[in-house]
């Protein structure tokens, strides 16, 4: 709190304390290590105030108040756990449950769900109260990505304040009154016609089962079990970092050793790093920056600056839905993880001598979009579908824990080869700076010989949750190749969360961009806060998984994409060059315009 | 005190003609002396009068404006709350029919108190036929503000047919484009209102008043009604009476002197204030006044003017049932007591009937409805239990049997 802020005096339950003027009853709570259940409240969201169940009793007050809705104000009374409290909580938890699918042994978010939670804590008794769920709801699973079940929802909004508020899409927005009031889409569409873009924001911040993302570990059982078939997964720099919060691990644990293990265990027939072709995606995207510039600067062409990063499938489906028009702005590289099926089914079938019909590509990865991405028509380049399946964190966590793996006590493995080394430019995707840091790492050596001008290759401007951030690289000393360079300021920013890329695309749009290089992320924080996620996922959580992903950095050996021996070898024995012929049949992309509803 | 008791009890129904009494020959002229006075004068003659709310909620009307007044702001508005969507509520169109004059010179003199110079007619969209001339009406107001050196402009704003719009801070999102939800309240219209600025939002009767008040005088106001139920009523009275229609009676007489005059002879219950309020039966039409509470035995009834008479033909649980299906219909959904409690109260009212749930599972309604009236959001929610609960407990045979 600054120093200059008013502060009120109140007492709650007994304590007095004081505290800035600007926060709610809740907030005030939480200092003094109370905890008032929430439902459609989220750190991330503006404050509903709709499920009630944070009621508090205020001294001299008619009704109770909502503890994240009501301000405090001087010399407040409060009750958190009065009688008339906790049987207002328990009356208001007892009808969303008579408003619920209560089928819990069969709800992927059973055990991590906050009604079911709250329910079991207060001991609702579901006979209370008639049923009023609504029958024969259909689950809309039209989309690859989304699961959307109506049946469980608690109707508290959290997500249709995620879709415009974090995201601005708005592609669920509340619909009717009164009985009949239901969280939905334009006109009620299915989810794979309207205007969203599979970032998963909603299944994250979704507190019960009724958003999900689609599931698609039963079939890759039946690929390992298949002798026929090679399965290959590789797994996204993100969700080592994450995945250990779902297996026994405090929030921030590297688990890349173990579950390296768990998925060999599991009997997948390779296990590799999509940080490979994130490295990859490095030296084509550097490379297609390089001469953007030349063509802007020597040839004075008209070509699109800024150039915009492509790795975020949510953010590209985004740019398709609404900024249609300023699709050239976009890098053509195909994301790491369609550049890593293109070559698993071509170059690694090519050196392990397998027939590619046989090869599946497994994605493990912190995002929902990415299931959409594996699904779109155009990406079939190696002749077969390139990603057979995306899974999220959430999915291989539960893959573990099916296996019966004990995960915590499993020794450290490593990822196999081909295609599974890498730098620790390729592991700091993961978070929101983390492409534009690896970019920069390789572009001003390519450019200058030496380098970039950062203390242990830390580029530090570009990192942290600020929404956009920007940094400025004065280009000086520069190769011969490169003199058209030669004392140019490169402007880059970075923004995550789609709240951020519009403001970014608006100032491209009005043709006031500053910015020769742009990397967006479609989540708040980058893939550590993605879609795919483990839940809960908030500032603090996603602080933790950074910080995790930038000790990984500094840990590996390798430092910058374009020193990764596989992916040199990579370009000596296949690709040849970056943006070469094979490179462009296998890993690069076109985007399409989409409609706006 | 003493004196106060027998007065409740012993007040006379006696008709006044203020709402509805003519202006002046001369267009707006009483707007014209009003605006004689400064500022400060109007915000204490209105604080003086006690005049409250007239759309039911009764919040002090002065304070209202005297809060909207001191709320800093280069803009603010007012809103005339015209959504009249009461069931039982027909008396704010008839004064926008007859006496719009008032309503419009009432809005202008608190724009220049408050310092608005925009208003705003929110309209119930049946009342759409009203428009051509409100807007006639409009042009001629327009003609004397200018002339009278008032910045101020009123537009008319159609409602699309929410009940919940009535509830001021819905009625501002409405009309922001957004759906007609409640907001959480504190901040209020007066700090935060449309637009994020400060705003008076006042029924169309409240504000009838306001000018009244101006134009006699607080003091000579004062002598009508009692206590803290000040100044004349608009009844709409309907249901099982020979007199149906529209009453300025004084405020703050007991229900028996209104079903003496309005009953049919066999009334066996009056539901004040509409869906939303209060169930009277017939034992308790005499201890039962129509205001506030304010230095009164017995009950006492705030109410927006919906006056339901009904015989001992009607069936009670019809009646309930009725109401329940209007608030599960038109709720506005976002929070669970008010979503899912008037569904409750329903269905549960039905199981009851059928069998299907024993005569004990009222009083588990009878909490929930506490439930409701502690937890929700808005007025809507908070006042299903005043009809569910009156009901209930008069009529529990009839909710069984």
């Amino acid at each position: 709190m600054s120093k200059k802020e008013k502060t009120l005096n109140i007492n709650i339950d007994g304590i007095s304390l004081n505290v800035p003027a600007s926060y709610s009853i809740l907030d005030a709570a939480k200092i003094v290590n109370i905890k008032i259940p929430t439902l459609c409240y989220h750190e991330d969201l503006c404050v509903a105030g709709n499920c009630r169940v944070c009621v508090v009793e205020v001294a001299g007050w008619r009704t109770l108040a909502p503890s994240c809705a009501t301000p405090v104000m001087e010399g407040m009374t409060i009750k958190t756990s009065s009688p008339k409290v906790r049987r207002a909580r328990k009356d208001i938890l007892a009808m969303l449950v008579s408003e619920h699918n209560t089928q819990c042994t069969t709800c992927y978010r059973s055990t991590n769900c906050e009604l079911q939670t709250l329910a079991s804590e207060y001991n609702v008794d579901n006979a209370d109260y008639l049923s009023v769920l609504k029958p024969n709801l259909e689950i809309d699973r039209s989309s690859w990505s989304v699961e959307k079940d109506d049946s469980k929802c608690i109707r508290c909004q959290r997500c249709v304040r995620t879709c415009s508020e974090l995201q601005h899409v708005n592609a669920l927005d509340v619909a009717f009154k009164g009985k009949d009031m239901k969280v939905t889409t334009f006109m009620g569409l299915p989810m794979n016609e309207v205007v969203c873009v599979n970032c998963g924001q909603c299944i994250i911040h979704c507190p019960t089962g009724a958003l999900t993302e689609r599931r698609y570990y039963d079939a890759i059982w039946d690929a390992i079990g298949d002798p026929e078939k090679h399965v290959i997964i590789n797994t996204a720099p993100s969700v080592r970092v994450a995945l250990g919060e779902m297996l026994g691990f405090p929030v921030g644990t590297r688990v890349t050793g173990k579950m390296v293990t768990a998925l060999k265990k599991m009997g997948f027939d390779s296990v590799l790093d999509t940080d490979f072709t994130a490295d990859v995606t490095i030296l084509e995207e550097g490379t297609e920056l390089l001469q953007r510039l030349k063509k802007a600067l020597v040839g004075k062409e008209s070509v699109a600056i800024p150039m915009i990063t492509s790795c975020s499938p949510g953010w590209v489906k985004f740019i398709e839905h609404m900024y249609p028009e300023s699709l050239a702005h976009l890098s053509t590289c195909k994301s790491p993880q369609q550049m890593f099926g293109a070559l698993a089914k071509t170059y690694y079938a090519q050196k392990k001598g397998i027939d590619p019909k046989n090869i599946v590509t497994v994605a493990a990865m912190p995002c929902a979009a990415k299931k959409f991405e594996a699904n779109r028509p155009e990406m079939k380049d190696s002749g077969y579908q390139d990603v057979d399946a995306g899974l999220t964190t959430r999915e291989i966590g539960y893959m573990i824990k099916q296996s019966g793996l004990n995960f915590v006590e499993l020794p450290e493995g490593k990822y196999d080869s081909w295609m599974g080394d890498s730098s620790g430019a390729a592991v700091i995707f993961g978070a929101t700076g983390g492409v534009m840091e690896a970019a920069l790492r390789t572009v001003y050596e390519i450019v200058t010989g030496r380098p970039v001008p950062f203390d242990n290759l830390a580029i530090t401007p570009v990192r942290g949750l600020e929404g956009i951030k920007e940094a400025t690289i004065k280009i000086e000393g520069c190769v011969p190749d490169y003199s058209f360079l030669e004392g140019v300021e490169l402007r880059v920013a970075i923004a995550h969360g789609l709240k951020n890329a519009r403001e970014i695309m608006n100032q491209i749009v009005d043709g006031k961009s500053p910015y020769h290089f742009i990397e967006i992320m479609a989540c708040p924080g980058g893939c550590i806060g993605g879609g795919g996620q483990p839940i809960p996922t908030n500032d603090e959580i996603r602080k933790k998984r950074m910080e995790a992903i930038y000790s990984e950095d500094e840990n590996m050996q390798v430092r910058k994409s374009h020193e990764v021996p596989e992916v040199k070898t990579l370009y000596e024995e296949f690709l040849k060059e970056p943006l070469g012929h094979k490179s462009h049949q296998l890993l690069h992309t076109k985007y399409r315009k989409r409609n706006r509803y | 005190m003493e004196e106060n008791i027998v007065l409740s009890n012993d007040k006379r129904l006696r008709r006044v003609d203020l709402i509805f009494s003519s202006y002046t020959k001369e267009r707006y002229k009483v707007l014209k002396k009003i605006l004689e006075r400064s500022n400060d004068e109007i915000i204490s003659e209105l604080v003086n009068s006690g005049l409250k709310g007239r759309g039911g909620a009764g919040f002090p009307t002065g304070m209202k404006w005297k809060n909207a007044k001191e709320s800093a702001g280069e803009e603010k508005y007012v809103i005339c709350n015209a959504d009249e969507g009461e069931p039982g509520t027909f008396k704010d169109r008839e004064i926008l029919s007859k006496v719009p004059r008032k309503v419009f010179s009432a809005m202008a003199i608190c724009g220049r108190v408050i310092g608005a110079n925009k208003g705003f007619v929110y309209l119930r969209g049946e009342y759409k036929y009203l428009l051509p001339d409100l807007n006639k009406e409009l042009e001629v107001f327009q003609v004397y503000a200018e002339e009278y050196g008032l910045n101020f402009e009123i537009e008319l704003f159609l409602g699309s047919g929410a009940y919940v719009c009535g509830e001021e801070t819905a009625l501002i999102e409405s009309m922001e484009g957004k759906r007609g939800e409640p907001r959480n309240k504190p901040p209020y219209p007066t700090a935060i209102g449309y637009k994020g600025k400060p705003t008076v939002v006042n029924n169309v009767e409240t504000f009838v008043s306001a000018l009244e008040v101006f134009r006699m005088g607080s003091d000579e106001f004062k002598k009508l009604g009692i206590q803290d139920s000040r100044g004349s009523k608009l009844f709409s009275v309907s249901g099982d009476t020979p007199k149906s229609g529209i009453y300025d009676l004084e405020f703050g007489l007991s229900v028996a002197n209104f079903v003496e005059e309005f009953g049919d002879g066999d009334t066996k219950a009056v539901q004040v204030g509409g869906a939303s309020g209060f169930c009277v039966p017939r034992k308790k039409f005499a201890e039962t006044t129509l205001g506030y509470q304010g230095g009164l035995s017995g009950f006492s009834l705030p109410t927006g003017g919906s006056m339901m008479l009904f015989n001992s033909s009607r069936s009670m649980f019809n009646v309930l049932h009725n109401y329940l299906e209007f608030f599960a219909e038109e709720s506005c959904g976002q929070c669970t007591p008010c979503r899912v409690g008037c569904q409750q109260l329903l269905r549960g009212i039905e199981a009851i009937k059928k069998g299907n749930k024993s005569a004990e599972y009222l009083v588990q309604l009878l909490r929930l409805a506490e439930t409701m009236r502690l937890t929700s959001k808005c007025g809507l929610g908070q006042s299903v239990a005043n009809s569910f609960t009156s009901i209930v407990e008069n009529f529990r045979e009839e909710m069984i049997y």
